[in-house]
């Protein structure tokens, strides 16, 4: 298993690959890809902030739940802070297992996960100002159906 | 003496990332107050718990937890992540 909390903008296609790459056992490999969403052009720019240190211990944790609620052959977790651009892509996880369900199964959980129990901090900046992203309900009622 | 550490729009209220605080506090609902008591800036940011999260030596924890060999505490609003 793999994370990475980096600044630099990562290559989906390269990073899917080489996860693909080494899953022996596995029959299936999903990836998720979460973009910055420019808000109909009206974003000028996200920033996401985090805390180091926990940030990378949080998403362990998670990571280590996943292995041990579905038969993961590997995951990999990379999520992105600092400024980024409409469009760009901010994270994505990939999950590999013997049969699509676990694998479908644990890309959502770290997902779902990583929304709301991960130390990041999105703050938009438009023409209008800045605003921080606020938490919704809906993604803290998502951790209830694990 | 612990490191206090403020995020997202709590850094921003409070006007710093982290400072070390000297404080016998017993909870962190005690050390919430003695913050509090300092100056305006700190009794807006803490004025609502419930937009408030708080870990200690970084894992997630809540307001009633014991302080008692915590080196590090960390406010900050729900968390945004994904």
């Amino acid at each position: 298993m793999r994370l990475s909390v980096q600044a630099e903008a990562f290559d989906l296609g390269a990073e899917s690959n080489a996860f693909a790459a080494h899953v022996a056992g596995a029959g299936a490999v999903v990836t998720f890809t979460g973009l910055v969403r420019d808000n109909g052009g009206s974003l000028a720019a996200m920033e996401i902030e985090h805390y180091p240190g926990m940030t990378e211990k949080a998403i362990a944790a998670i990571m280590d739940q996943a292995k041990a609620r579905w038969s993961l052959v590997d995951a990999l977790v990379i999520h992105r802070y600092g400024r980024l651009a409409g469009g760009e892509a901010i994270m994505m996880v990939a999950t590999a297992a013997p049969h699509r369900a676990d694998a479908f199964a644990a890309a959502e959980f770290l997902m779902d996960y990583l929304k709301s129990r991960a130390p990041f901090w999105k703050k938009e900046l438009s023409a209008d100002g800045a605003t921080w992203v606020a938490a919704k309900g809906e993604d803290e009622a998502a951790l209830n159906r694990w | 003496m612990i490191d206090v550490l403020y995020f997202a729009w709590v850094r921003e209220r409070i006007g710093l990332p982290r400072e070390k605080v000297q404080t016998d506090a017993a909870t962190v609902a005690d050390l919430i107050a003695e913050l509090s008591a300092r100056e305006e800036r700190y009794a807006l940011a803490f004025s609502d718990l419930a937009a408030l999260r708080v870990a200690l030596d970084q894992e997630l924890s809540s307001f009633d937890a014991p302080l008692a060999g915590v080196r590090e505490v960390a406010f900050f609003p729900p968390m945004t992540g994904g």
